[in-house]
């Protein structure tokens, strides 16, 4: 009787094991084959392509539209801006977080938390509101269409969201340590270098991987404050792509390619981090 | 190295602590408002002093090269017979509700789907997440390519008897809106299932064993104890989602730049394109704080939550 009852339960497990496979294997192929979808067609041929339509069976294989896209399509040049930009401001805005979250989370410092809800306020205002001042603003700056002018915009916006995560980070950290230190002679300097920061290290690890990704993918910023093709991020001169090689569907998926792969990289190899960093950022 | 710092947190010289908020030293050292004013003024001279400025010209008439025109509320005016205005504002509307009434139902459910710690977890987890990291831009020309007449799209209609059902889904008025949101879906979903998978690891296993020996079966399980449970991480979706759908600018301008004849419009594109190519900027302005003021409620309670968690 129990054996009989056991084999049913197993079997029984069995079978919602094969469903839960089959469910979660399913939502994960849908989820996939965009992906698949464009990577196919960055390795067609044109002439496939226009004979047999966009949604057949690929028959043919080339690598020479990764080729055009990269020199004709100008995304060697994008690319590079893109980490021109990207590189320092996660450096920058991640170092400038750090010192302001250090002083209000380890200092008494005087209207502690207005302060702290003030960058985090500036951080959640619909970048709307700002686009036209700030276009208007690195003009009269003398910065206007120069990449300095969007790596500004992108550390001054992107500030007050890093303060706020990395202020709850630094708060957890025990005061003790930190009276030891001073015991010791410290001064903030050694305090925030040798003890904060160390301790600080996986929070800001998984907002590098989260904010490489946010500034690398941006299109408003950049639009908003440069003008010449020559100096787009990867974003912008995805779209530009879109005009100069109209319905050659090979080469604007090859470019997607290129676009795509940098953050899909970061994602790959900081995966945990990454994750981290996106229920980091959730105010619970 | 660890062992020798615990003698020194008894240290005699240690300074009392006073209570919880003894977290520091009393006086600020010049090193640490410095630390925090440079952070401060770089986001004021990005940030603060353009929202005012933002907040200023919406009650201009300006062209961005003659001096600027005070009009007062003339710009809100405007919009009462702006019929635009009216699509893009129900459009975002309707971008509210399904993109993010969807990407919350798809979140949750992929996260119940995908809690468990089984094998092969990790890899679905990441399929569905993988979208995520990709730019709105490349997310749209993904699609793009998928809706063109002879796409996959159209291709797996006719493969399957549904000729009929055939479309330039973004040349059309009627599908242009919702041909915009199903990307957008696409690459939100994952981003919202992280975040639930986290509040449901957070619950505790005791409750749902006390609600089964209550005899309380699967829905009930879910309905008294989870969904109870996620509902800080609800609040968290909420906030993310509103603030995500009135900044959704990316897809819908690399997809259909609004059009065709502004039926996929959304307030942010409609601002971006009265601003920038139509040149108004006092009017595109005031659409601006039109987005700040539907956006407000939300950014207001997060940051009264955050305020409340912040001690």
């Amino acid at each position: 009787m129990t054996a009989l009852r056991s084999s049913a339960a197993l079997r029984r497990r069995r079978a919602a094991t094969a469903g839960f496979h089959l469910g979660a294997g399913a939502l994960s192929v849908l989820w996939l084959l965009p992906i698949a979808l464009v990577v196919v067609t960055s390795l067609r041929s044109f002439d496939d392509i226009s004979a047999h339509g966009l949604g057949s069976w690929p028959r043919s294989f080339t690598l020479g539209n990764f080729q055009q896209a990269w020199s004709d399509g100008g995304q060697q040049r994008a690319l590079i801006n893109s980490l021109i930009v990207t590189v320092p401001c996660v450096l920058v805005t991640l170092a400038l977080a750090a010192m302001a979250a250090f002083a209000l989370s380890r200092y008494e410092v005087p209207f502690r938390r207005s302060l702290l809800l003030l960058m985090l306020g500036g951080n959640l205002l619909p970048p709307q509101i700002l686009l036209i001042p700030v276009s208007k603003m690195s003009e009269l700056m003398g910065v206007y269409d120069t990449l300095p002018a969007l790596i500004g915009v992108q550390i001054g916006f992107g500030v007050g969201f890093y303060v706020f995560v990395l202020y709850g980070f630094m708060r957890a950290i025990p005061a003790e340590i930190q009276q030891a230190a001073v015991v010791d002679g410290a001064g903030p300097w050694q305090i925030f270098w040798r003890i904060i920061l160390p301790l600080s290290r996986p929070a800001l690890a998984a907002l590098s991987a989260l904010s490489f990704t946010w500034i690398f993918n941006d299109l408003l910023w950049a639009i908003t404050v440069l003008r010449s093709d020559t100096k787009m991020p990867i974003t912008a001169a995805l779209i530009g792509l879109q005009g100069q090689f109209v319905s050659m569907w090979n080469v604007i998926a090859a470019g997607s390619v290129i676009a795509a792969a940098p953050t899909v990289a970061v994602f790959l190899r900081f995966q945990r981090h990454f994750v981290a960093g996106l229920n980091l950022g959730a105010v619970k | 190295m660890a062992v020798l710092t615990a003698p020194e947190r008894t240290s005699p010289a240690a300074p009392r602590p006073r209570g919880r908020r003894a977290r520091g030293a009393r006086r600020t050292p010049p090193l640490v408002l410095a630390f925090l004013l440079v952070p401060l003024l770089a986001e004021s001279l990005w940030v603060f002093w353009p929202a005012l400025q933002g907040f200023y010209l919406a009650l201009n008439k300006w062209d961005g090269v003659s001096a600027p025109e005070f009009v007062g509320l003339g710009n809100f005016a405007e919009m009462a017979h702006d019929e635009v205005f009216r699509t893009a504002a129900v459009d975002t509307v309707l971008w509210l509700v399904l993109f993010g009434g969807l990407s919350a139902l798809l979140g949750l459910g992929a996260a119940l789907l995908l809690q468990q710690e089984r094998r092969g977890v990790g890899f679905y987890r990441a399929a569905l997440f993988l979208p995520v990291v990709f730019s709105l831009v490349a997310t749209a020309l993904v699609w793009q390519a998928i809706y063109q007449p002879d796409g996959v799209l159209n291709r797996i209609l006719e493969s399957v008897g549904l000729e009929s059902l055939r479309h330039a889904w973004l040349a059309d008025q009627d599908t242009a809106l919702y041909a915009v949101i199903v990307p957008a879906l696409w690459r939100q979903v994952g981003y919202v299932m992280v975040l639930y998978l986290a509040g449901l690891k957070g619950i505790d296993p005791v409750l749902y064993e006390a609600a089964k020996v209550d005899g309380a079966g699967r829905w009930q399980r879910f309905r008294h104890v989870t969904l109870p449970q996620l509902r800080s991480v609800n609040a968290v979706v909420l906030s993310v989602i509103i603030i995500d759908s009135l900044r959704s600018f990316d897809v819908v301008w690399s997809l259909t730049r609004g059009g065709p004849y502004h039926s996929s419009e959304l307030l942010s594109t409609y601002m971006y394109s009265t601003a920038f190519q139509s040149l108004r900027l006092g009017y595109g302005s005031a659409l601006a704080v039109v987005i700040f003021v539907l956006a407000f409620g939300v950014i207001a309670s997060y940051l009264v939550r955050a305020f409340r968690e912040a001690d």
